[in-house]
């Protein structure tokens, strides 16, 4: 099932030059740019592994794209994405997350019903390969 | 659906023109603007100017062959400045900045001035992540390695310089579109670095030279700097202070314009010294102007200094 997390992602997936150029969007703001990874892309799982340290003082989106095709190298079969970080105060907040990388088979989710007390339902969704 | 998508520009696979207008490339490019800024802004140099408007013309020119679809790759640009410290370096390696993003030759043009401390780490493991920061942040521009010989120190072999070396070259080679790296150092320093690291050596093209000063060139230095600030010599003054550069010249760790510089900072707090002594009202002239005595007053004129103090 195709996972639609963060920008941009119920587009066909973005090519290297589109990439490049929102990040060159993000730097022109101003926004530090992180990388991170996954292999649970499940909603509930927010904190991604960090590839690097978030890339501050950058002027030129190919430091990113660097990273990125490294990243892609050590974890071709994982998600990956960039958070761009805006640390304007009143914002101080990620601004822009979109999804650069995709396992060639993206997991599935389940909806798990239970009963508890009282005949009570709870459904839990997990991710199932 | 990607079509709203801004894209980067892309150079258009049209047929090539059948002529180009160097002159017309010339004052479009916004190249003359920047010599004349390197002439207007720099004293003396001659030699370096006449190589940087060499260096111009040549990637002028080159520009023009891919237009017509002469030449497909991109010339090696990659230089190491040579020449005493304080010989305008660092200016000039600025300039070259904004004169290869003039000709589209780095994208951003923005300068990134690096020394050992910032590409070499401390402990296994440190250096490569160390480098690679500096050059993610120099892509786009132009990374400034001064004093580079120090990158290599050959009496230590587990010296994690030739990490970081490796590293360059391999970056220097594979992303020459993305960025410019330009070395800096003393000339025998440099000639020395670059024989013990022939992979640096085949990789820059330009290797240019920056002569000394002269005095005459270091005394018009001085009135530009203070000219700069607001302040002037007296003409005692000003005879006092081509006195302090000959003077200067012959003693130990003299760095040209910035012995010049941090001279001048010296004199101007004695002035300040001289003002806040002196009783009265202070009018603006009086404020902006240096006196002799702010420069006799210098320890140069006394043979130099009696214990040898660290370089300035």
């Amino acid at each position: 099932m195709r996972v639609t997390q963060g920008t941009f992602s119920f587009l066909p997936d973005l090519t290297d030059e589109q990439i490049a150029a929102q990040v060159e969007y993000c730097l022109r703001n101003g926004w530090a740019v992180g990388i991170e990874f996954t292999d649970d892309p499940h909603p509930r799982n927010t904190y991604w592994e960090m590839w690097g340290n978030p890339m501050f003082d950058l002027r030129d989106a190919k430091g990113v794209t660097m990273e990125i095709e490294a990243c892609r190298k050590a974890h071709p079969d994982a998600y990956i994405r960039v958070n761009a970080f805006d640390s304007t105060r009143g914002w101080e907040t990620v601004r822009l997350s979109f999804i650069v990388n995709r396992p060639k088979v993206e997991p599935t989710f389940t909806l798990t019903r239970t009963e508890v007390r009282s005949r009570s339902q709870t459904y839990s969704l997990g991710t199932a390969r | 659906m990607a079509d709203d998508i801004a894209l980067p520009e892309s150079p258009p696979a049209t047929v090539a023109p059948a002529t180009v207008d160097l002159a017309a490339d010339y004052r479009a490019s916004g190249v003359a603007e920047v010599l004349e800024e390197l002439d207007r802004e720099l004293i003396g140099l001659a030699p370096v100017k006449e190589r940087i408007r060499e260096t111009a013309a040549l990637l002028l020119v080159d520009r023009a062959r891919r237009a017509l679809g002469l030449t497909q790759e991109t010339p090696t640009l990659h230089m190491s400045f040579t020449g005493n410290p304080g010989t305008g370096k660092t200016t000039v390696a600025l300039k070259m900045a904004g004169l290869l993003k003039r000709l589209g030759y780095v994208r951003k043009g923005h300068l990134v001035s690096v020394t050992r401390d910032d590409l070499v780490g401390q402990y296994i493991g440190h250096t490569a992540p160390k480098t690679k920061e500096v050059l993610k942040k120099a892509m786009g521009g132009v990374l400034f390695i001064d004093e580079a010989y120090y990158l290599y120190r050959p009496d230590n072999e587990r010296d994690y310089g030739q990490e970081a070396i490796e590293i360059l070259l391999q970056v220097m080679e594979n992303n020459r579109d993305d960025l410019v790296v330009i070395l800096a150092g003393y000339a025998d320093r440099m000639d020395r670095f670059f024989r013990s690291n022939p992979g640096f050596r085949s990789r820059i093209a330009h290797h240019i030279e920056f002569p000394d000063y002269t005095d005459e060139e270091l005394l018009r230095i001085a009135v530009t700097m203070l000219a700069a600030q607001n302040y002037r010599f007296t003409p005692a003054a000003e005879a006092a202070m081509r006195d302090y550069i000959a003077a200067r010249r012959a003693q130990p760790h003299f760095a040209n314009a910035r012995s010049i510089r941090n001279a001048l900072d010296r004199a101007r707090l004695r002035q300040a010294n001289r003002l806040f002594a002196a009783a009265g009202p202070i009018d603006a002239a009086a404020l902006s102007t240096i006196e002799e005595a702010d420069i006799r007053a210098s320890r140069v004129f006394r043979g130099g200094l009696a214990h040898e103090r660290a370089a300035p």
